[in-house]
């Protein structure tokens, strides 16, 4: 096996290019768990450790472009203001060690439907930069990036080199669902965000579908309840029946299954526990913050 | 009453170091090796020729073999050896208590994970490919896999006869009189893991007189040694085994693993040849804790007070005997928990399915047994309205009160008064208005900021025999050496008990610093070139180690006086040694150790027993099967998000009568680790099989508690030295693991308002969807 280092973004695509059997590394804590376990034995690993730029983030138009090899603990730092829902979700990762080395940038390439870093980024409506040394950098909205069980849109040339994600304009929540009070994988996960600006509502849902996903029919129920009862303007207390309703809506947007983490029915009780807590949660903030 | 010997203590403060005598918090040996990582695990072991040793394991529950074809992995390139069950020399079978278990499985197979052929090579990646292109032809068969089906007349035989184990029938007292009040239910217990840290891993040295010196982590060094000199066909002064670092054990290490696997490679290929198991293999590669069904049912008077109980438990052994027999045995006989009832009925059964093999682990048959009785006495307190403390205490055994075999306490037996303890130690406070999200069920999982959390609080009482019991010749040898070395007194011990983790050296050394007054007291490696200590298991070491540790202190310090009695001409009576000095009658120095002793060495060696345990009767259970009983309380509060079905505990404290605290702070420890354990069990730890194969054999899915999931805990230490033990010792390990998992469960059914009767506790059971 090969152990490519390349020292700058245009190297890494070239040989992204060049050597299809690579696989890239980030903070191997997936890549290395499937070397260990024999399930992957690729050609080469293309360590992206030394492009210093991926390691860093900047905020141009209103969004953050945040490299793809930023790690959670930086993510919790330094972007909890401009990426709150985001920020959540990263404190929710792993262990103390497993924040430090992993990075949204692995958390997309993996594409697990139970990554964490995924429904907040849904929920923000980010977008994926994708690059290839032939083709320069491809635009991809988050909610067309999975496209399956583990499986996403990069063209097998291509590499994550940035993620762009809309500043927040109004709270955000994530919650997730664990047997256990850290370091476990989610059963289910919600995101939600609160866009007042342009009286919208995103969301994203974790680890009850084959890929991650909006739910779509509920940010659109809330945003037009919002807006015909009136509450954008008044900030009034949001009726306790209208987050029940949403969340009846974000749960429909699930086809979970039952697996040794959890049942389909308790995924899709939780799910809609959460968004209705969550989603009541970030109402409240809104109405603080006016 | 012993309750006026004995002292009691709290152990909120770290215990005294003083000198490293019996009742010091003597610092480990191993401690800061450990801390600084550089202690040498068996992972860890090391020789420079060595090749590597992989296990090629069933991927079926049940089969046939009908053919191995080995030629295409002899085929790769750096493979040493691959070997079958034919390849075995002697008696292809091993185990604890029955040999039913193949080294290599030969005809059948009977579990999922069952040794199948084993693979030499110059690495490990190569020997896990070759292992791969080992080719087994299978005829799958009909499997059982549920426990309540394995006695059925139709059921599929794991082993001739057929699948009962063993059927422990207890009566007492006569037909159970007519009760005013009736409580029953039935209970479940999932599968638990050891979860031990360090994976099994040995290194196996071909020596030149034919044999063969094996280095391996395991809890009990003699009774592998037995089983691997069957299966070698070689005699014991051939098969020398010592201890390799452990990484904690927990009852997991008592049946063989890698042991005859790398002793066989080792000899077919001439090379020293380690093995060292993954994660994933260890959870094939050991027995778990015995899932349970039990019903129970209790008769009681209006006021609480116990006429009757009625229990059966059925225990699934797996696909092996292992420790099932021992472990229905401490089920049928200790599992009605510490209290006084009149009228017994108990049918305790251990069967064999094709389910992963089930043996040891601690608490060993009482923890199952203890979710159902406590569950029970709850619903007795809520049935005639007393208070759940205060019906445990009704109940609740005394010293001299005979057990459910008949058998007298004959120590102390404080249940209520540990209750009390727990009882009234100080609640945590409530929730406040903004409560750190780390402090709610969920944490910063960010599940609930308040919303739908109920308080629930627990209790829950437990006894458990120390020591090997029903007849079982348990004893522990050591030796102890007493030389002057560099103008220095120095002993050295020598046992070949297992440190697990737990303290045994610790221990070892401040009986002889006690005895001896020697400060300088250097550990011997452990190995079978001292007698058998038993098993580092049934809380027994500091008890029974420690006993032949005292007791050869005892007769270096007699010989020694002997000698000194010669050189002064005086009598050996009136002698005393300390440390380095011998001294008269009234304490005035006669001579000094190095004027006695010269460049000589005394060195004793003791078997040193406990009092003899005893068989039960076949038809009544009854008899004298313990030698001692060791109790604990817990209270636990939790806070439960009733909503979704995620608890937080809060407060997990507990109290503990431990006889005499040889090191407080490894006392504390021991308690701690096990409060964790069994909390474990209520609420997370379970190995999920489904018709026979593992489903989550990993720690992404099998979930033990982090440090988010374990409250800080008050820890009350009793100390009623009990007469009959060295130093008044009393086991500590394992009463927290069985006492803690049943009070966090009655705490999260206080909150919850349901009957959750089996355990761990899932939220979807909380929440019912
Ligand atoms: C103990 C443990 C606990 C964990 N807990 C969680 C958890 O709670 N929540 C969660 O979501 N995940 C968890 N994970 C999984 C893992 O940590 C995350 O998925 C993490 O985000 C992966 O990031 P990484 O930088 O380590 O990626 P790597 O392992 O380096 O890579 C992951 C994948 O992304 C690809 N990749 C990496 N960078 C790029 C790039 N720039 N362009 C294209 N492809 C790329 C790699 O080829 C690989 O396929 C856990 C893992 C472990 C070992």
């Amino acid at each position: 096996m090969d152990f490519l280092q390349p020292a700058s973004w245009q190297e890494a695509l070239e040989l992204r290019a060049a050597r299809p059997d690579a696989v890239p590394l980030a903070g191997g804590t997936d890549v290395m768990v499937e070397l260990n376990f024999d399930r992957r034995r690729p050609g080469a690993l293309l360590d992206l450790g030394r492009v210093p730029e991926l390691r860093t983030w900047r905020t141009e138009d209103g969004c953050v472009r945040l490299g793809a090899g930023v790690p959670y603990a930086r993510v919790i730092d330094e972007l909890g203001k401009q990426l709150p829902g985001l920020a959540m979700a990263a404190r929710t990762v792993g262990s103390p060690q497993i924040r430090i080395r992993g990075t949204v940038g692995g958390n997309l390439g993996s594409s697990s439907p139970a990554g964490d870093a995924h429904p907040p980024l849904l929920a923000a409506g980010a977008v994926v930069q994708a690059a290839s040394a032939a083709r320069g950098i491809r635009e991809i909205p988050v909610a067309e990036f999975f496209t399956g069980v583990k499986r996403n849109a990069l063209a097998p040339d291509e590499l994550i080199g940035a993620v762009r994600v809309p500043v927040a304009t109004g709270p955000q929540q994530f919650s997730k669902i664990g047997t256990r009070n850290a370091m476990v994988i989610a059963v289910s996960a919600f995101a939600c965000a609160l866009h007042p600006d342009r009286r919208a509502v995103g969301t994203g849902i974790g680890s009850v579908a084959p890929t991650p996903r909006r739910a779509a029919d509920a940010e659109a129920f809330l945003a037009g309840e919002l807006e015909s009862a009136g509450l954008w303007e008044s900030r009034g207390e949001l009726p306790e029946t209208l987050a029940r309703a949403f969340a009846v809506r974000v749960a429909a947007a699930a086809s979970p299954i039952d697996d040794v983490r959890g049942t389909a029915a308790y995924r899709l009780h939780s799910l809609s526990v959460m968004a209705r807590r969550a989603v009541t949660w970030a109402w409240n903030d809104l109405r603080e913050a006016a | 009453m012993s309750t006026d010997a004995g002292t009691r203590s709290t152990t909120t403060t770290p215990g005294r170091v003083g000198y490293g005598r019996v009742g010091d918090s003597a610092r480990r040996p191993d401690g800061t090796l450990k801390v600084t990582g550089e202690f040498a695990y068996a992972s860890d072991l090391w020789h420079d020729e060595m090749v590597w040793g992989v296990t090629l394991r069933s991927p079926h529950p049940h089969a046939r073999i009908r053919r191995i074809d080995i030629t295409e992995a002899l085929t790769v390139p750096g493979v040493t050896a691959v070997l079958t069950a034919d390849d075995v020399p002697g008696d292809n079978a091993f185990g604890l208590e029955h040999a039913d278990q193949p080294v290599l499985a030969s005809e059948f197979v009977r579990y999922e994970g069952e040794p199948v052929a084993l693979v030499a090579a110059d690495h490990p990646e190569t020997a896990r490919r070759a292992a791969k292109r080992v080719r087994v032809d299978y005829e799958v068969l009909p499997a059982v896999t549920d426990a309540r089906r394995a006695m059925d007349p139709g059921a599929p035989a794991v082993h001739r006869p057929g699948n009962l184990v063993r059927h422990l029938r207890l009566r007492r007292g006569g037909e159970a009189p007519t009760a005013p009040v009736v409580v029953s239910l039935d209970f479940e217990v999932g599968m638990q893991d050891q979860a031990f840290l360090g994976p099994e891993s040995g290194l196996a040295v071909p020596a030149e007189d034919g044999g063969i010196d094996l280095y391996v982590a395991t809890q009990w060094l003699h009774v592998d040694q037995r089983q691997i000199c069957l299966a070698l066909g070689m005699p014991p002064e051939k098969v020398r085994l010592t201890l390799a670092g452990v990484g904690g054990a927990f009852g997991g290490r008592e049946d063989l693993s890698v042991h005859v696997h790398a002793c066989l490679l080792a000899l077919r290929t001439g090379k020293p040849v380690k093995m060292s198991y993954g994660r994933e293999e260890s959870f094939f590669g050991h027995v778990h804790r015995h899932p349970a069904t039990m019903t129970y049912e209790f008769g009681a008077q209006r006021d609480g007070s116990l006429l009757y109980a009625k229990a059966r438990l059925l225990f699934d052994g797996g696909a092996y005997a292992s420790s099932t027999a021992a472990v229905v045995g401490n089920g049928g006989t200790l599992g009605l928990g510490p209290y006084r009832i009149p009228s017994v009925a108990v049918d305790a059964y251990g069967v064999f399915t094709n389910n992963p093999p089930c043996g040891a682990m601690r608490g060993f048959g009482c923890v199952q047994a203890a979710f159902a009785h406590e569950a029970l006495m709850d619903e007795l307190a809520d049935a005639v309205g007393v208070d759940r403390v205060a019906i445990r205490q009704l109940n609740g055994m005394r010293e001299g009160d005979l057990n459910i075999t008949g058998q007298v306490i004959d120590s102390a037996a404080p249940v209520g008064e540990l209750l009390q303890i727990v009882s009234e130690l100080p609640l945590p406070p409530e929730r406040g208005a903004h409560p750190d999200l780390r402090s709610l069920p969920g944490a910063v999982n960010n599940t609930t900021h308040g919303e739908g959390v109920v308080r629930g609080i627990g209790y829950a009482v437990t006894y458990k025999n120390v020591g090997f019991s029903e007849g079982f010749d348990d004893y522990s040898t050591a030796r102890v050496r007493l030389e002057m070395t560099g103008g220095e007194a120095v002993a050295t011990v020598h046992t070949a008990g297992a440190e697990v983790g737990q303290g045994l050296i610790t221990v070892e050394q401040q009986i002889c610093r006690t005895e001896l007054g020697v400060e300088r007291v250097v550990v011997h490696p452990k190995d079978t070139t001292v007698g058998s200590a038993g098993s580092t298991s049934a809380s027994r070491q500091t008890y029974v180690t420690g006993g032949a540790v005292k007791a050869a202190c005892e007769a270096v310090r007699a010989a020694v006086l002997d000698r000194a009695a010669g050189v002064l001409r005086r009598s050996a009576a009136e002698l005393r040694l300390d440390g380095e000095k011998i001294a008269g009658p009234s304490g005035e120095l006669l001579a000094g150790l190095a004027d006695v002793l010269g460049d000589d060495a005394v060195e004793e060696t003791v078997e040193w027993r406990h009092r003899p345990t005893h068989a039960i009767d076949p038809e009544t259970g009854q008899g004298e099967a313990h030698v001692q009983f060791a109790f604990s309380a817990h209270r636990a509060v939790v806070d439960v998000d009733v909503e979704l079905g995620l608890v937080k505990v809060v407060a997990l404290d507990t109290a503990q009568d431990v006889g005499t605290a040889i090191n407080p702070d490894a006392v504390v420890g021991q308690i701690h680790g096990g409060s964790a354990q069994g909390m474990g069990l209520a609420l997370m730890e379970e190995i999920i099989v489904t018709d026979g194969h593992v489903r989550n054999p990993s720690f992404t899915d099998y979930l033990i508690p982090t440090i988010l999931d374990m409250p800080p805990m008050q820890v009350t230490v009793v100390e009623y030295a009990d007469p009959h033990a060295p130093y008044g010792v009393r086991g500590v390990g394992e009463p927290p693991t069985i006492s803690s998992g049943p009070a966090v469960a009655a705490a999260v059914r206080a909150a919850v308002g349901k009957p959750l009767r089996r355990v761990p506790i899932r939220p979807e059971h909380i929440t019912g969807t």
